[in-house]
């Protein structure tokens, strides 16, 4: 496979970067997309660095999880640009993937997380881990087995590896496709309003695996409602009103000093 | 008393494995239509899996030309259709190698068979399937594709173990189906367990005993199949609590 960085565009000409910045992870540019009539994402950029922790907020219908499954193409964009290191998705003109092969190998390197943790119900949570990595990456089975059991062991899932996802917590749950998603070693994480379908004292454990990921310098676009979560771990936050960017910046001035009303009226309004 | 007992001892002697008991045919008999039931529904399995993701993947021409394919073939009675297939298919591909300056050839029973009912399952599981494939949380799918997953592979992978439990019991019936619809191919000839239990009737005239026997082993074999398929069905609803009212 070759690297995807040998690809990688000059960003010297952009203006307001420093020279030498860390690599670019996901770049998402002028990203427009309408369902029907409906415009949902009216003109989005984002980038994120190595290292980045993005996060994405807004009211619901704001077009940020539509935003975050655009970057892997579940939602095909009606115009724009994605670059996931530094590596252009080639589109077709409906903003379907014009080369299979390339966005599978994108997907492989951008770890989803979902608000439905979406495991696969007949696979016990080991064989949830590594089935991608064996089947898909050609991992040999013992070491992919040997990773999944230490993901499992960091996310505190250890003696679940044998049980089937209908009988863990939507919690636990959780934590395991986080692991399923880091199997895979990916570049970035994707995270789509990971603790939304959770009960609140579930929250916190799966939070604590994020911010322990964010902690270690993961890359991550983290689309949330938890406001003290992302003020907490974010490098960058942005807020998204009606599909467009209405405000961003570091996450102190953005929960801070907001600068728009509607977004003193949303931080106002969540608490 | 010894009427009965004479009565008893006539009927096992009619049953006898070995001429000139009847019980070697109609075991034969039941044999071939294990065969033919279990190639018509792997052959309909096939079909109907092809069908089905023809039918919720596939363009506007293959959508089109599969609903007239289970239209047609779930409209027309089966005996229908076994005689309209056997007898012009049989014709039309003598009349072909007859152009051709080759000999007739006479179409074995057992291939036709197969070909026949296949058809007709393959209509039926073509809509259990689909149906099962739409019963599949889209979630995992989407957790698939979004691991870079490809197409192949998510559908062997992903699609088909999830949908089997779905599938299964409407698969089961089609089973069922196809071990009787088997009778049907009495009417050309063939020597499955219906037409052998006609043949041992009418030369012994003990109806009864021969129907009793035919229909015993349609049971037998029914409840073999049930309890297999509860097997299956038990494993592929693996790591899915059980629902009771």
């Amino acid at each position: 496979m070759p690297d995807p960085r040998d690809a990688r565009e000059t960003v010297t000409d952009m203006p307001g970067q420093a020279a030498p910045a860390r690599d670019e992870a996901i770049r998402v540019e002028g990203l427009r997309k309408s369902f029907g009539r409906l415009e949902v994402l009216k003109g989005v950029s984002l980038t994120a660095r190595e290292g980045d922790v993005v996060a994405v907020i807004g009211g619901s219908g704001s077009g940020k999880s539509t935003m975050l499954r655009c970057i892997n193409f579940l939602e095909h964009p009606s115009a724009g640009r994605i670059v996931i290191g530094g590596e252009t998705v080639a589109m077709k003109s409906d903003g379907s993937p014009a080369d299979r092969r390339q966005i599978e190998r994108i997907r492989q390197s951008l770890g989803m997380v979902f608000q439905q943790f979406n495991l696969w119900t007949h696979r016990t949570i080991l064989e949830n881990l590594i089935e991608v990595p064996v089947h898909v990456l050609g991992v040999p089975r013992a070491e992919a087995v040997a990773r999944a059991e230490a993901l499992l062991a960091r996310v505190g899932l250890a003696e679940k590896a044998q049980s089937y996802p209908a009988f863990l917590s939507g919690g636990q749950q959780q934590r395991a496709a986080i692991a399923r998603a880091l199997c895979m070693a990916p570049r970035a994480m994707l995270f789509d309003e990971p603790t939304s379908a959770l009960d609140p004292e579930l929250v916190g454990e799966v939070l604590a695996v994020i911010r322990d990921l964010a902690a270690e310098g993961r890359t991550m676009v983290l689309v949330t409602h938890e406001m003290k979560f992302a003020r907490e771990v974010a490098s960058h936050v942005i807020y998204l009103h009606n599909g467009v960017i209405e405000e961003e910046g570091p996450p102190d001035a953005l929960f801070g000093n907001p600068q728009s009303d509607r977004l003193k009226q949303f931080l106002k309004s969540v608490g | 008393m010894t009427a009965l007992a004479g009565a008893a001892a006539s009927t096992l002697d009619l049953l006898q494995l070995a001429p000139p008991g009847w019980g070697g045919n109609l075991l034969r008999g039941l044999a071939n239509s294990v065969l033919i039931a279990a190639g018509a529904f792997g052959l309909g399995l096939g079909l109907g899996t092809l069908g089905a993701f023809g039918k919720l993947y596939g363009g506007p021409v293959l959508r089109d030309l599969l609903a007239v394919y289970t239209t047609v073939v779930r409209a027309v009675p089966e005996l229908v259709l076994i005689l309209i297939l056997y007898y012009a298919v049989t014709d039309s591909v003598n009349q072909i190698l007859l152009a051709f300056g080759y000999e007739r050839i006479q179409i074995s029973g057992l291939a036709a068979g197969i070909a026949v009912l296949g058809v007709v399952q393959g209509a039926y599981a073509t809509e259990v399937l689909r149906g099962a494939i739409q019963s599949v949380p889209v979630g995992q799918i989407e957790a698939a594709r979004a691991m870079g997953m490809p197409p192949g592979l998510l559908a062997r992978r992903v699609t088909l173990p999830l949908m089997l439990a779905n599938a299964l019991p409407g698969l089961a019936n089609l089973w069922l189906i196809a071990t009787k619809d088997t009778a049907l191919l009495a009417v050309v000839g063939f020597a499955e367990l219906t037409q052998q239990t006609r043949q041992a009737a009418g030369a012994t005239k003990a109806y009864f005993t021969f129907f009793m026997a035919a229909g015993l082993l349609y049971l037998l074999l029914s409840i073999l199949s049930t309890w297999g398929f509860a097997r299956l069905e038990r494993r592929a609803r693996r790591g899915l609590p059980e629902v009771r009212g």
